[in-house]
Formats: C-alpha cells, structure tokens, sequence
C-alpha cells in the first residue's frame, strides 16, 4: 500500500457536506411539494403541481444514492454503524420513495386507480420525508457502538426527539416545496402554494425553536459547544442571521415576489444545516467516530477524488441545463384547448 | 430439521431479502439498457433517413422505457442501502475496494441518465432534433456505464484480485485489476449482450403481437425485421460468450462449475448431466441422464479433460448445489431455444414468410424468455458463489449487520414484498397498456413545460382517450 502524503478527509468532507446539502434542497423541495400535492384544491390545480417537477426529480432522487454511496466511500465506519442503526427509518423511507417515484408514471397512465396514486404521491413524500427526520434526530442523538458496528437495537431510533425531528422535517420540505410553486405557478394557485407556505413556514419556525432549546438539553456536549466562552460569541451570528431569514421569508411569502420565498427557504435549511455541522463537528458518528477514525484508506479517497473533482463540474452544468430546458411557470395545457 | 429460531435468523431473512430485491430490480436493467440502446439506435436512424417510422417507433418504445426507468430507479435506491442497513460487516470490511466503483457507478451512470432522461422523455420539442439524440445516446451510455461498474463491482466479489487484506479489512493494492478483475470482462459482456437479447425478444413479441391483428403494419414489419438481424447477430454471440464465461469460472471458482453440474468427484473424461436431481447429503446424483465425456469437452475443451469435484473441498465450503445446477440448465435452455428461434427465422425470410402466422405466435409466446434467462443465470452464479460475499475470503455468515434480529429482517423483509407485489404488477399493466394503444403518430403540438404525455390525458376533457 502507498502512503499517501496528502489528508483528503477535509476535502471529502466538504463534497460530502455539498451533496447532502443538494439532496436535501433538491429531492426537498419535490418531497416537499409532493406532500403539499395532497392538498391541492383540484384536479387541474394537482396536475400542475405535479407537472412542475416531472422532469427533475429521479435527478434530484439519484443524489440519495450520492450521499449514501459517498458515505460509504469516504467513512465507510460511519456507513456500517448508522444504517443498521436507523434500520427501519430507512426501510420506510426506500419502501415510501418506491411508491412515490411510481406514482409519477402510474398516476397518468392508469385511469382507475387515479387516486390510489394520488395517496401515494402525498403520503409516500410525506412518509420519506419524516423517515429522513427521524434519521436526523436519531444521528444527533447519537448510537451505541461496539468496535465497528452498531450493537443497539434497531427500535432505539425512535425517541420523542427523532420523532419530532421527523415532524419539523416535513414542515421544512413543506416550506421549501411552497416556495418552488410560488416559483413555478402563477394566479389561483400560487395563491393556494403563499398560503400552504405560511402555514409551513409557522410549522418551521416552532421546529427551530424547539429543537434548539431541546437538543442542548439531552446532548451536552452540544451544549458545551453552543455555550461555552469563547463559542458563543463566534456562533452567535447563526441564530441572528437565521432571525433575519425568517423574517425576509415571512415577508416574501406574503408579498409579491416569486423567487424570494424559495431562496429564503435555502437560506432557512442551510443555516440549520451550518447549525448542525458546528454542533457536532469532527464527528460523523456523533461523539464516537470523528470525520478521520472513520475515514477510508487514502487510496480510496484519492481513487474516487480524481473523477469526482472532475465529473461533479459536469453533472452540476448538465442538472443546470436539464432545468433551463424546463424553466418558466409550468403549464399543463399548452395547445389542447 | 430447521427450527423457528433458524427460520428467524436474521442471516438467512437478510439473503431472501437480497434476493427478493435484487432480482426484481434486475429484471428492469435487464430491460432499460436494452431499451434506451434500441431508442438512440432510432433516433440515430431517424435523425440519418428522416422516415418518419423510426420517430414513431422512438417515441413509443420511450414511453414504455420512461416507466421502466421510474420502476428502476426506485428499485435501484433500494440496492446501496442493503449494503448498509443489512450488511455492515461486509461494507465495512470491503468498502475501501468497492465503494469507489459503487461511487463511480453513481457519478457516471446515474447522472447521466437522470440528466438527460428529463430532455429525452419531455424534450422532444423543446430542443433541436440532433440534441434530442444525444440524449438518447447519453441515456443509453449512462445504462452502460452503469452495468460496467456495477459488474466491476459484482465481479470483484467473485473473483478478487488487486487487493491486499489488514485486520480482516480490504485495502486496495491495484486499481486497474480490481475493476478488470479476471471474471470481469466475461461477465460484463455475457451480462449486457444478455440484456440486448432479452430486450430484442421483447420487441419481436411486440410486434408480433400487432402484425397477427393487422395493426401498425409499417412500424412492425421494422421492428420485428431489424430486431431479428439483431438477434441474429446477438443470440449465437451470447453462446460463445457464456462458454467463455463458463471456462473462466472453471480457472477461478471451480467449486462453483461443481455445483454447477453436481458434479462430485474429480474425474477426467467427465459426462455432461442432462438432467439429475442432486442428492447434497449423500454427495451423489438421482435419477440422473448423462452423455459420457461431453462434460469434459464442454469445460475444458479437451475429451481427457480433469474437472474437479465437490468432494475436493471441505464441506463448509460447498456451494448449495440444486438451485444452481437447475438455474443453470434453465438459463442454457432458453439459450439454445432462442438459438433455434433466431434460425427458424433465416429460414422463413429466405422464403420471404418472416410473417408466418405460427412463427408470430412464437415471438409473442418467446417475449418474456429473456427475464426467465437473466434470472436464472444471476441465480447460478450468485447462488453458486455461496458461502462466501468476496470469494474464499469473506463469508456471507461474517457479513451480515451483528445488532440486526430476526424480527427487524422479518419486518423488513414482508414490506419489501408488499411494496414490491404492489408496485411490479401495476407497472407490466401500464407498459401493457402502452403496447395495446400503440405507436401513434408523435404529439405534434409544442409543449411548453411538463408532461406532453400524461397530463394531456389526466384532464377531464381529454381523459375519454385513456379508455378505449
């Protein structure tokens, strides 16, 4: 084996952070307005709302096989110990996407069956998107560990604080996905998506509040972090900036703007985001593998390194394309009346 | 006597569950990367002569392809976490081999199809016709590129090589020959010209199908005559193929070839066993039909040749020998009956009676072959790789996650064939559905965004068309 001189793990932390944060604003929002699609206020109104991510989200979806494909590659301790670990989120979350992404296709061409689909749509982007809560919550709260491997019980992932994780996450993917209609539709509807936005946005802004008071209180280390001089000081923008987001996002949603609301929301997820990552850094099994004890060999990391660096630029300009070719309000009628 | 604790392990729930979803995902692949290869070969075609057949057909084999792709990419996602949630050990302890090809699998192949997916299904009007090729072609390139590192990966475990191993973890050594590994190359051919003739069979039943009811005349005298020349070319390559791939294992799994032909002890001038039905227990064959020393011709191309036996290694380490001896016999039927398909039709179109009614009912009836084939050769050789997840090296016991219960496995395990149940049978009914309307003429109206498919039809206005 060749020792390699170079330490990669900062630099796979950061494409790692890149596509996690990706999926999470990406597969978000069309999670995010699968869910508001159960509320839709009609057939029309539903097809649009459906129409308006179409074309992208098996791209936005396959960056779920990124994340947990980079996971193994780059820390691949951190791979074998949390899946196990949040076993059955995991399952629901795989069984939800598999009826959702079906339901793209099955809800067009199957004319009987039409709101079987439908119920698919909302409660399987609603059922993957709390899944991944849950998942969240569960990695913050840490996992019992023995040498590699995870060796708690597969139920010890739901606790009242994952389960509220998972709640909180599905008003943000809410959020998100509102702001994307706000975007992408206009008149009666882009009326309904400010609305279902607002209701979101009161739903996030508890979440936040809460789950910061609440997590301090069960992991103190968290709490040493947050709170202790000189931290405190150095974090104090976060919640400051995140104060001024929300009220650039309350705003946005209730004037006219058409894209304000949807960055507002990336800026509300990658604040928490950032959160996250202060809170628990350098580790990627919370408090017991950092970033390095669970990093692969330097081989493997410079193996994968030499076509990511090069590949990413691509994929990131074609996904660019795929949506420009798409961009504008989306209009299901075009030509047929 | 297996009792209910061994009936709830969570080792054996995890491999049923494994194989539960590997081998329905497979079986879309198997029909995709045949799919979107046809797709760019017509819209090439069209894009070069300009007849308007090869559009119509371009844009109907896409419509069936689109819900084909759907189904495998949530099929597909399903794959990666198998590795985490159920096989821990063996993701921890070959990772840093692997998970770059799984990686690169991603990068490459899946972005590539999801990218240009979007252009390919929605596109047609919204950018240049040249440019709606090259996404076809790059759709078709992504499910290349995606069995060829996924293969690389698969064949790794069965032959590894460029590795080195400390505290029981793999570490790579050489690139280059962990993903040309000595089965790859075999494999990887065997596995994509597998998937072109189950595709290629597909289409020849479909046309079939229309040519007995005396629709869509044009486009199906196309299909079904490109599509044999096709086969023509493909069915008796897969042949030598597989018999290439057959003397590869003998080299580097020869347990595997044992149990492959349940054959026990080491012996030159062996027969080939036709049919037999192995006994594991008493190490012997019942009921068994042989031909004296073709087995020896056929492994190793020499009458005199030695083929080892089971009996050469240690129990413990003997592959199951029923599932992959009969998968194996399936797999190579099918192979000869296609062979026989593909030469009654050189026949008939010397005649110019390519349309014979009976010989379209043989394509229609033929259509699925391929699924059964591509099953049962995964089968064999996955099956026929036991006990070990990296060949001789790491057992499938030492692989699965230590914390995992029989009861987690068999919870999961029943929502996976739920779900499954739920979705693949609905999913054969809309690509039905598509067979039975037909290639119609291609939407000529511009689409601004969205479906130009669906939607249309999902309006109450326009909805009575669903219904014919």
């Amino acid at each position: 084996m060749t020792v390699l001189p170079f330490d990669f793990v900062p630099l796979w932390t950061l494409i790692l952070g890149f596509g996690v944060f990706y999926y999470v604003l990406f597969d978000g929002f069309d999670l995010g307005v699968g869910i508001l699609y159960g509320f839709a206020p009609d057939r029309a109104a539903r097809n649009l709302v459906m129409n308006s991510i179409a074309p992208v989200w098996d791209g936005n979806e396959t960056w779920l096989v990124l994340g947990g494909v980079g996971l193994l590659a780059a820390f691949p301790a951190a791979f074998a110990i949390i899946l196990p670990a949040v076993y059955f989120p995991i399952l629901a979350m795989l069984l939800a996407l598999v009826f959702r992404g079906v339901a793209f296709e099955f809800h067009y061409r199957d004319v009987e069956h039409r709101t079987i689909w439908d119920h698919a749509f909302c409660y399987g982007s609603a059922v993957a998107t709390f899944a991944q809560g849950v998942v969240l919550g569960a990695f913050i709260q840490g996992f019992q560990v023995d040498g590699r491997q995870f060796s708690g019980s597969a139920f010890d992932c739901f606790t009242p604080f994952s389960l509220f994780t998972g709640l909180a996450l599905v008003c943000g993917y809410g959020l998100l996905g509102a702001g994307w209609l706000i975007m992408k539709t206009e008149g009666e509807l882009q009326t309904w998506a400010r609305r279902f936005g607002r209701y979101c946005f009161i739903g996030v802004l508890v979440a936040v509040a809460v789950v910061s008071l609440w997590t301090p209180l069960i992991e103190p280390y968290i709490a040493h972090r947050w709170f202790a001089w000189p931290n405190i000081g150095f974090l104090s923008p976060v919640p400051i900036v995140t104060a001024l987001l929300a009220l650039w996002e309350w705003r946005s949603l209730n004037n006219r703007s058409e894209a304000a609301a949807f960055i507002g929301a990336i800026g509300l997820f990658l604040m928490s985001y950032i959160g996250i990552a202060i809170s628990l850094w350098p580790f990627i099994v919370p408090y017991k593998f950092t970033l390095w004890q669970a990093a692969s060999a330097p081989s493997t990391q410079a193996f994968l390194l030499v076509g990511t660096l090069f590949l990413l630029p691509v994929i990131l300009m074609y996904t660019g394309w795929s949506y420009w070719v798409f961009r504008g309000k989306v209009r299901a009628d075009i030509g047929y009346h | 006597m297996p009792t209910t604790a061994a009936a709830l392990s969570p080792l054996l729930l995890s491999r049923l569950q494994f194989a539960w979803v590997i081998a329905w995902h497979i079986l879309l692949p198997a029909f995709t990367i045949g799919t979107a290869s046809f797709i760019a070969l017509l819209e090439g075609l069209h894009l070069a002569t300009g007849r308007d057949v090869y559009g119509r057909l371009a844009a109907f084999w896409t419509r069936i392809f689109a819900i084909a792709f759907g189904m495998g990419v949530v099929s597909g996602i399903v794959m990666p976490f198998q590795f985490g949630t159920n096989w821990s050990r063996y993701a921890d302890a070959t990772a840093n081999v692997l998970s770059p090809l799984f990686a690169y699998e991603g990068i490459m192949a899946f972005f590539l199809e999801s990218a240009f997916l979007g252009v390919l299904l929605f596109g047609r009007k919204l950018v240049p016709r040249w440019a709606h090729f090259v996404a076809a072609l790059m759709v078709a390139l992504g499910t290349l590129f995606s069995a060829f590192w996924i293969l690389a990966a698969n064949s790794w475990m069965q032959t590894p090589a460029g590795y080195v191993i400390i505290d029981g973890r793999f570490y790579p050594a050489d690139w280059l020959r962990i993903i040309f590994n000595p089965s790859f190359p075999y494999r990887f051919a065997h596995t994509v010209v597998g998937f072109y003739v189950t595709t290629g069979f597909v289409v020849i039943g479909v046309a079939a199908y229309y040519l007995r009811r005396g629709r869509f005349a044009e486009e199906s005298r196309t299909m079904l005559s490109m599509t044999l020349w096709l086969l023509t070319v493909l069915v008796p390559l897969q042949i030598v193929i597989g018999d290439q791939h057959g003397l590869n294992t003998l080299a580097y799994q020869p347990a595997k070839i044992a149990a492959i032909e349940a054959h026990w002890n080491t012996e030159s001038r062996m027969p080939l066993t036709l049919f037999a039905i192995p006994d594991e227990k008493n190490a012997t064959n019942r009921a068994a039909i042989d031909i004296p020393d073709l087995g020896s011709l056929i492994l190793t191309h020499d009458l005199n040749g030695v083929v080892r036996g089971l009996k050469e290694w240690p129990r413990d380490q003997w592959p199951p020998v029923a599932i992959p001896f009969f998968a194996f016999r399936i797999m190579v039927g099918i192979g000869l009956l296609m062979l026989a398909l593909v030469a009654t039709s050189w026949w008939l179109r010397a005649r110019d009676r390519l349309q014979a009614v009976w010989f379209l009912r043989l394509c229609e009836f033929a259509s699925p072959a391929g699924f059964v084939a591509v099953i049962a050769g995964w089968t064999t050789t996955e099956v026929g790789r036991q006990p070990w997840t990296v060949y001789g090296l790491l057992r499938t016991a030492d692989s699965v996650s230590p914390a995992l219960t029989g009861i987690d496995v068999a919870l999961s395990f029943a929502g996976y064939i739920l779900v499954y149940l739920a979705i693949y049978p609905v999913g054969l009914m809309m690509m039905a559905r598509i067979v039975r309307r037909g290639p119609a003429e291609a939407p000529t109206e511009p689409i601004a965004s969205g479906r130009p498919e669906g939607p249309v039809r999902a309006l109450p206005a326009a909805g009575a068309e669903d219904s014919p």
